[in-house]
């Protein structure tokens, strides 16, 4: 069984996959609790196909990919934000549309050079085994910088989420946070192309997080779940990849998957066998044969 | 209880609002508003729906810009001093499905205190528990917010703007909507923070709660249509001025509203 586990570590691609795997999982998991929470998902999933066209013009311009990736993430962000401030277009409508225009462009851009099979097929579906080491320092880099914003801020993060009408008597700068949440977001998706690729970065993103939110009640145990969850999901699906040679981004996302599907039935209190459990054993409840009242528990509103 | 209500309650506020008018989505709702509150003075805000009573109190926090006008805090204009103003509106706005405990909603109140990169330190989590104590929801402290009923969200929110330890509270309708028990220990609340001088600023449609537990009575309906004592300001006439045929006084001087009846809408108002 041990030399199961360390026999891969032997060699010194799958102990930098194995890093990089680890630090894009819990990253991931953590911004993902925000995008849980705040209902980021499908800005998320757009942000990672947006980064295509960023790419492409790194590419022709034979720049570093991962900057590009960075500033078309950015800017398609921030674009989003800027035409649904007018208040004329919702936010997902906006989405939308920036999400099919840059991945158009990036198809175009794409569709102009002949030899890009390789490099962007890695950026499509990640390949975490061909992690350098320079990549691996960048990733730490980000890793630690984004996880150091979302510590230093939880205060003002958690009120802008969780009440925007405190956070305003309070004066904080609201469209600021929610804009610097949105770059910590662009980053964490270009840091996760190595490993997952654009396709699967947006379940990377949503699973732990939605997992973690079934089993706690705070945010900031959320957050703690939610990065073992992604930490454990990455290690495994990597181990599955080495041992039964299948696609290692898509392994781990499938671990996730399992975890969370796992946790929607058995979650005590928010999972599906307690609910039923519990109906029935509230139904006997309404009426007590000695006419004691139920358990006292208030009636849950907003739920 | 008095350490918490002692330090900074002490110094107790003295509002002047002076010639506000406040727009809410380009219709302008108040105008023209004057009016001044002495320290730790207690004023009913009241008038018929659509009168502005939310209006007035979002642009006293700042939720809603001034047209024109000045609101001015122990002399000093709005957002000079963030954490002294509380507000508790008359419905929270907020996600019930976030993953906070009672006693992290609490703690929020906090925040404007500590600034930025600061964590709670422990006598501020001593607060939160003084504040949860006294609105007697501690046995709730680490129950999910969304799990709570009406009345205990309600006190879980006073429970917050008393953690914030302001100056001036402004409660949007606290008494809509709760039961008995609910509205005795906020009325009871409401006599401890004035033994402490806090200004307070309540809008309510009970009239009668309001003639008799306020010190004051700001009767609105866009404007100013009277403020001053209930012997100054709950007259016949200013009644039925206000509310036209919703107020209906008996001989013995009780009032009662009705408030089936709809208010003239689309009232168009230019200030």
């Amino acid at each position: 069984m041990l030399t199961w586990l360390t026999q891969p570590l032997t060699y010194a691609f799958m102990q930098r996959g194995l890093l990089a795997a680890v630090m894009v999982g819990v990253l991931c998991a953590v911004i993902g609790c925000y995008v849980v929470l705040r209902s980021m998902a499908f800005i998320g999933d757009a942000m990672a196909h947006a980064i295509l066209p960023g790419v492409a013009v790194a590419y022709l311009l034979k720049g570093n990919l991962l900057v590009g990736a960075l500033v078309a993430a950015i800017l398609v962000a921030l674009s989003i934000g800027f035409f649904s401030r007018q208040g004329h277009v919702k936010e997902d409508t906006a989405i939308g549309i920036m999400f099919a225009a840059a991945l158009s462009l990036g198809v175009l851009l794409i569709s102009t050079i002949r030899t890009y099979a390789v490099d962007l097929t890695h950026i499509l579906f990640g390949n975490v085994l061909g992690v350098g080491a320079s990549d691996l320092w960048l990733t730490a880099g980000l890793t630690l910088g984004v996880l150091a914003t979302i510590a230093l801020l939880y205060k003002e993060f958690l009120v802008i989420s969780f009440d925007p009408v405190l956070a305003a008597t309070l004066r904080l700068p609201a469209e600021l946070l929610r804009n610097l949440m949105l770059i910590l977001l662009a980053l964490t998706i270009v840091v996760s192309l190595q490993t997952v690729g654009v396709g699967l970065v947006a379940s990377m993103l949503v699973t732990p997080g939605a997992t973690a939110y079934l089993l706690t009640r705070r945010l900031s145990s959320m957050m703690l779940l939610s990065a073992a969850i992604g930490a454990f999901s990455s290690v495994s699906g990597l181990y599955l990849s080495f041992y039964t040679n299948v696609a290692s981004g898509a392994a781990m996302v499938l671990t996730a998957t399992t975890i969370f599907i796992l946790a929607f039935l058995l979650a005590p209190r928010k999972g599906m066998l307690w609910r039923l459990v519990r109906g029935r054993h509230d139904s006997a409840a309404i009426c007590p044969p000695d006419g004691q009242p139920a358990d006292g528990r208030p009636a849950g509103k907003g739920k | 209880m008095e350490a918490v209500l002692s330090g900074q309650f002490k110094e107790s506020a003295w509002l002047d609002v002076e010639d506000i008018s406040v727009a809410y989505d380009g219709q302008p709702i108040l105008c023209d508003v004057t009016f001044q509150v002495a320290h730790g003075a207690r004023v009913a805000v009241v008038g018929p729906n659509g009168s502005g009573k939310s209006t007035l109190f979002k642009a006293l926090v700042g939720l809603l810009p001034l047209l024109k006008g000045r609101v001015r805090i122990h002399g000093l204009p709005l957002g000079h001093h963030q954490d002294c103003v509380a507000y508790v509106p008359q419905r929270e706005e907020v996600d019930w499905r976030f993953p906070v405990t009672v006693a992290d909603v609490v703690m929020m109140g906090r925040f404007g205190r500590l600034g930025w990169l600061r964590r709670p330190t422990k006598e501020d989590g001593a607060v939160v528990t003084r504040c949860l104590e006294q609105m007697g929801i501690a046995d709730l402290a680490h129950r999910p917010i969304g799990e709570l009923s009406g009345g205990q969200q309600q006190r879980a929110f006073l429970a917050r703007a008393m953690a914030q330890q302001p100056h001036v509270l402004l409660l949007d309708e606290p008494f809509t909507g709760v039961d008995i028990a609910t509205q005795e220990s906020i009325l009871e609340l409401l006599d401890q923070l004035q033994a402490q001088q806090v200004t307070m600023l309540i809008s309510t449609h009970d009239l009668n709660l309001a003639a008799t537990r306020f010190d004051r009575i700001l009767l609105l309906k866009r404007r100013v249509m009277a403020y001053g004592t209930s012997a100054q300001v709950f007259t016949h006439q200013v009644l039925a001025e206000t509310f036209g045929g919703q107020v209906l006084i008996l001989p013995d001087g009780t009032t009662a509203l009705d408030r089936c009846i709809s208010e003239e809408t689309g009232a168009k108002l230019r200030c």
